[in-house]
Formats: C-alpha cells, sequence, structure tokens
C-alpha cells in the first residue's frame, strides 16, 4: 500500500562511472500510485527488468532513489521494503505442499495461524487451487507451479507493490487469457499496486490501466492504452504497438503541409518552428490510411501483399522505397497491383528526432 | 509384415560379450569356485558345498566370529565416516564462493587430496601422527595429550577417520557444490522477497535441490568407505590388536596370509552381496521417492 516514486534512478550493471549511453536504465523518475495497474512493455534487453529488480531490491542502482510513501527505501532491503515479486518461470518449494507454499510469505513474516488459513485460502480460492491444496508442489504442471507463485506474491495483504516479471511466459495461451483477468479481477478485488513486465502489447494493454513503453534503456511514453495508439510520442512506441505497426516515413514538413515521396499532404495542425538539422519523419497507424483505386490525387502505391486478419485486411505496399501498410476498406475490388493511398489528416503526426511534435491548432 | 533377420547385430554385442566375461564373469566364477571347494594346494579340490558359508555366517565359529567382528567395525567405520562427511561437505559448498577468482581457487585445492593416490595418503598420515617425528603426533604428546595410534586403538580410530575425512570430505563438496551451482538466482529472490530466513533458504530450497546429487555422493562414499583398504593397512596395519581391522583386511589376511582360499572366497561373495543389496536397496528407495516428481511432467 504505496505510492512509490523512482527519482533520477539509472543502472548500469559495469558499474556507475561506465559510458552513459552504455546504461542498462538511464536516468528515470516517475510516480506510481496506490493502487494503480501498470504495465511495463518493451522489447527484451530494454531495461524493464532491471527497473523492476530496482523497485524490489534485488538490484542496487547506480545513481538515484526509490521512495514508498515519500520515505527513501535505498537502505532497506528487499524483506524490509514488503514488495511482493512473480518471476518468469515458476519458483516453488519443492518439499512443500501447495498450502505450505502459499503460507510460506506469511509464515516466515510471523502472521498467526488462524489469519494464514483464511488468506490462503481466500488466494487458492481465487486462483483455483483450492483441490490441489494438500498436493506436494513439486507433482504439479508448470501451470499449476506458476499459479503458486502468483499465489505467493498475491498472499500478503499489507505489501506495497506486487511485481510480476512476464509471469505468463510458460503458461499455454489458452489459460494466459484466463489468468490474465483473474490477475485484473484480483487487482480490484485487492486493491494492491501492480507493475506488470512484459514484451507482449495485448498482455500489457489489456491488463493495465497505464502503460509505461521502454526503449533502450529509457520510458519513451506513459500513458492509457488509448493514448498510446492514437498518440505515439515517440516512433518506436507507434512501431512497437500496434500490428501492424505505425507507418513512419520520412518527410518535409512545412506549416500545415508535409511532402512525402514527392507528394503533398496536408495536416490538421500547423507545425512551426521545427527543430533544424533534426531528422523530420510523419508517422500515421495504418487503421487511418486506406487503400482506394488509383486515382489523381492520391499517393500512387503498388500492392506487394495483402493480410487478411479476419476482423480487418490490410495491404503492404510499396511507394517508390517506402513500405507502408494501410487498411483494405470492406469490399474494395482493385484490377491490378496498382492503388492509391488516402491519410486521415487527423492522425498524422510529425516526429524530429523521433519524438512527437506537438502542432499548433 | 514379415521382419528381415539381420545377424549384424551380433558383431556389435559380442565385444561386450567378450569384455564382460573377462573382466566380470569369469573371475567371479573362479571365486564362486574356490569358495564352494576346498583346497590343499597341487591343484587338488575337494567338493564343501555350502561348508564355508555356514561357517561364516555363524559367529560362534572362528571364521565367523572374524567376519561378523570386521563386518561391525567397518559399519561402525562407514557410519563414522558419512555423519561428518556429508554435512562437512555441505557446509564447504555453501561457504565456497559463487563467482570471482575464489571458484577457481577453492576448486583447485578442494580437488588436491583427491588427486593423491591412497597408499601415499596413508604414508602421509602415518608419518604426521607418528608420535616421535610425526608434526601431528609429537605436537599433540607436546601439548600433554597421550596420543600414540600405533599402541592405543582409539587413537587409531580417530587418526583413521580424519585421514578419511581429509581424503574425501572434498567430493563431496563438489557434488555439492555443482548441486548449488545448478539452482536459479530466481529461488534465492523469491526467497528474499518472500522474507526466507537464512535456515529457511537452506531447508526448502538448497537441500531439496542437492537431494540426487547427494544420494550420489552417499552411494560413492559409502562404498569406497565400506570396501577401504590400503589406507588403514599403510597406517596401521589394522591394529593396534585388530581394532581397525576392517572388511578388505580381513578379506586379505585370510587370502594371502593364510592361504584359506576357500573361506576367502565365501566371504568375498558375501563381502559383494552386502555392498550391491546396501547400494541397491539405498538407489532404490531414493529414486522412487524422485520418480513420481518427474512424473508430473512439470519438472523444469
Amino acid at each position: 500500500m504505496a505510492r512509490i516514486d523512482l527519482v533520477d534512478l539509472a543502472h548500469s550493471y559495469d558499474g556507475g562511472n561506465a559510458d552513459p549511453s552504455s546504461f542498462a536504465l538511464k536516468p528515470t523518475s516517475m510516480t506510481w500510485r496506490q493502487g494503480g495497474a501498470y504495465a511495463l512493455l518493451g522489447p527484451s534487453g530494454c531495461g524493464k527488468t532491471t527497473l523492476l529488480n530496482i523497485i524490489s531490491g534485488i538490484v542496487k542502482p547506480s545513481r538515484g532513489k526509490v521512495l514508498f510513501d515519500g520515505r527513501d527505501v535505498m537502505a532497506l532491503t528487499t524483506q524490509q521494503r514488503n514488495i511482493a515479486q512473480v518471476f518468469q518461470f515458476p519458483v516453488i518449494y519443492d518439499t512443500m505442499t501447495v498450502g505450505e507454499n502459499l503460507a510460506f510469505p506469511l509464515k516466515n513474516r510471523g502472521v498467526g495461524r488462524a489469519e494464514i488459513d483464511a488468506r490462503v485460502h481466500e488466494i487458492a480460492k481465487l486462483l483455483d487451487l483450492v483441490p490441489q491444496l494438500d498436493r506436494k508442489a513439486s507433482r504439479l504442471t508448470a501451470d499449476a507451479k506458476q499459479k503458486i507463485s502468483l499465489g505467493r506474491g498475491l498472499v500478503r495483504a499489507d505489501v506495497a507493490a506486487v511485481l510480476f516479471d512476464e509471469p505468463l511466459t510458460v503458461i499455454d495461451p489458452a489459460l494466459k487469457w484466463e489468468l490474465r483477468s483473474k490477475l485484473k479481477v484480483l487487482h480490484r478485488a485487492l486493491d494492491l499496486t501492480m507493475i506488470y513486465v512484459t514484451h507482449d502489447q495485448t498482455e500489457a494493454l489489456t491488463f493495465a490501466d497505464t502503460v509505461v513503453v521502454m526503449h533502450e534503456g529509457s520510458v519513451v511514453q506513459t500513458g492509457t492504452p488509448e493514448e498510446l495508439f492514437l498518440r505515439p510520442d515517440h516512433t518506436f512506441v507507434g512501431y512497437f504497438i500496434g500490428s501492424p505497426g505505425m507507418n513512419v516515413l520520412p518527410a518535409e514538413v512545412e506549416g500545415r503541409q508535409a511532402r512525402i515521396a514527392g507528394h503533398e499532404l496536408s495536416l490538421a495542425r500547423s507545425y512551426g518552428g521545427l527543430p533544424p538539422g533534426a531528422r523530420i519523419e510523419v508517422g500515421i497507424r495504418p487503421e487511418f490510411v486506406s487503400l482506394a483505386a488509383a486515382a489523381p490525387g492520391l499517393l500512387a502505391a503498388r500492392i506487394e501483399r495483402i493480410d487478411d486478419l479476419g476482423r480487418s485486411r490490410f495491404a503492404h505496399v510499396r511507394v517508390g522505397d517506402l513500405k507502408i501498410a494501410a487498411r483494405v476498406p470492406r469490399g474494395l475490388s482493385l484490377g491490378g497491383n496498382e492503388a492509391g493511398l488516402i491519410f486521415e489528416p487527423a492522425h498524422i503526426h510529425v516526429y524530429a528526432d523521433q519524438r512527437r511534435v506537438e502542432g499548433a491548432a | 509384415m514379415e521382419k528381415i533377420p539381420n545377424q549384424k547385430a551380433w558383431l556389435l554385442v559380442l565385444p561386450v560379450f567378450a569384455i564382460v566375461a573377462f573382466s566380470a564373469v569369469i573371475p567371479l566364477m573362479t571365486v564362486v569356485n574356490y569358495s564352494v571347494q576346498d583346497t590343499f594346494g597341487n591343484n587338488k579340490f575337494f567338493w564343501n558345498g555350502v561348508g564355508w558359508y555356514q561357517e561364516l555366517l555363524d559367529p560362534s565359529t572362528e571364521l565367523g566370529g572374524r567376519f561378523f567382528a570386521s563386518l561391525w567395525r567397518n559399519l561402525a567405520f562407514s557410519g563414522a565416516v558419512l555423519a561428518i562427511q556429508i554435512p562437512l561437505g555441505i557446509i564447504v559448498a555453501l561457504a565456497m564462493p559463487r563467482e570471482g577468482w575464489g571458484v577457481a581457487f577453492s576448486l583447485v585445492v578442494l580437488a588436491l587430496p583427491l588427486l593423491i593416490p591412497w597408499n601415499v595418503v596413508g604414508t602421509i598420515w602415518q608419518i604426521f601422527g607418528r608420535s616421535d617425528i610425526g608434526l601431528m603426533g609429537w605436537g599433540l604428546n607436546r601439548l600433554g595429550f597421550d596420543y600414540n595410534y600405533v599402541a592405543n586403538p582409539i587413537d587409531a580410530w580417530l587418526t583413521i577417520i580424519i585421514m578419511d575425512v581429509w581424503h574425501w570430505s572434498s567430493l563431496v563438496a563438489l557434488l555439492c557444490y555443482a548441486g548449488l551451482k545448478s539452482i536459479p538466482e530466481a529461488y534465492y529472490q523469491a526467497a528474499s522477497i518472500d522474507g526466507a530466513s537464512r535456515w529457511a533458504v537452506f531447508t526448502a530450497i538448497q537441500l531439496p535441490k542437492m537431494r540426487h546429487v547427494l544420494v550420489i555422493a552417499i552411494l560413492l562414499r559409502f562404498m569406497d568407505s565400506f570396501m577401504i583398504y590400503t589406507e588403514p593397512f599403510v597406517v596401521t596395519g589394522g591394529g593396534p590388536g585388530n581394532s581397525t581391522t576392517f572388511l578388505s583386511i580381513e578379506l586379505v589376511k585370510l587370502a594371502l596370509g593364510q592361504f584359506d582360499l576357500g573361506k576367502a572366497a565365501a566371504m568375498s561373495i558375501v563381502y559383494m552381496l552386502i555392498i550391491i543389496i546396501v547400494c541397491w536397496v539405498f538407489f532404490t528407495v531414493m529414486t522412487n521417492a524422485g520418480a513420481d516428481r518427474k512424473g508430473a511432467g512439470g519438472e523444469r
């Protein structure tokens, strides 16, 4: 039960004097609100596990500090920080039963027998582990073992936060859905702060209220799933979230006009003071580019392939050297490979050196 | 479908049969042959049936008395050795560094005693313990202890047990260290998050994960200590009196000292059966206890 503040946190596994660009975690400041459901999303090696381990105290950061409810916890051990953490692979105590496994964190903290029993039963019920409570944990399947690990993370009511480090990696897909929605239910029922690390956007977007996207050691955007989708602050967010990812195209931008591959596009907002010398790109999600029959005034494209995702179809087209993904409207039929592209101006974003530039109305 | 007979497999199997026959079956049958006959030399044999076995297993006879006395001595020795070396090996393994230059250093230091030939180990301790010129024996006497392994059975036992601990605890430690190294870091992290004490980490994580290597360590140390010959032979020669005469020393006395080949052969067979049965029972019990764990299919 705590608000967690990260203040100028940075970490390098080679020590604090290493080259700053090689840091596993670049200087980061952030606040995690009590009771929030957060996801830390990013590809492997982007520093998300490092960040998690710093919060729990497994890793000592090279710089900066972590505050729980305003109190500096840097000198505290993992135990004293009162954090729960669930790891990527199931960790179970082989010699104990399922019930003893769930009770272990409580027993170590000297909680009373009656309270342990009540709490273990509550968690076991939420995770459907009641029938297995008296079985040896080592005899269960990997799925069930990971449920035990989750249960041990959730069993303490008074933890500052529960940290999940890609907890569903070993779970098979059908159960993944179930467990994820269960976590969501648990989050509401238990009023715990949960931080969920994953490289899977679906997992992040379905679990969290707030998604924190990390890239090469820094946080590139924090926001709701909708914000990440509609207004990616960084070209990486656009590319990493969404399937297919955002089209990022080199462009020249002047005021309300953008020029892509020699084609003029009008923008919804005006971009006056773009930093000189910066790499200017425009980004637009494939959902907001639609394919049409080739016509004068439309950006001419050659279709390379069409992916049918069931609910929608996306065309991968080529404009000169540029590759663009575009939505194929229902009922559109084209004669040959030639087509035109229609862009929705409101959803075109302008990026300078990969960062989104806010346009003027 | 008709199977096509292919006799080529015999070519692959026969060499193995031949090797096993010459290395194990034929020598063993020779011993069996001796154990049911009596011989007075000149290659003359007289059928004795199970006579030697009856005598051997009857503690009231001279042969049976000697056999059981050395058997109990040997069991006591193996028990003492296991009781010291297994806990000591675990403690040493837990204390060993996990990374850095200390790893290689401690591995080399631990491996050193294992590389020394048995009779050299015996000689080292024989001299080390001598009360006139040995550093340990002389030192203990100078400190006021009346230590003399040549005359005092307790001193002789202590010397041999300490020697064996010195020689073989490293093996247990190295095996346990390998077991400890295989525990993923996440287990320790989870334990610290779960608030486990050092003792709880040991009993809930480290000991269960070392189980398999401990089974092997106990088996190896039991067999080795139950068959010990060279070191006590070099240090005490089985004495003082018969106090350190273990089974194999007794056997050699019988076979080569007295040339009682029939009795010695019967004793060899019983000796071998004891070792096989103890190891089989122990191994079966331990692997059965572990087998149903693997049956769940969830073992990572």
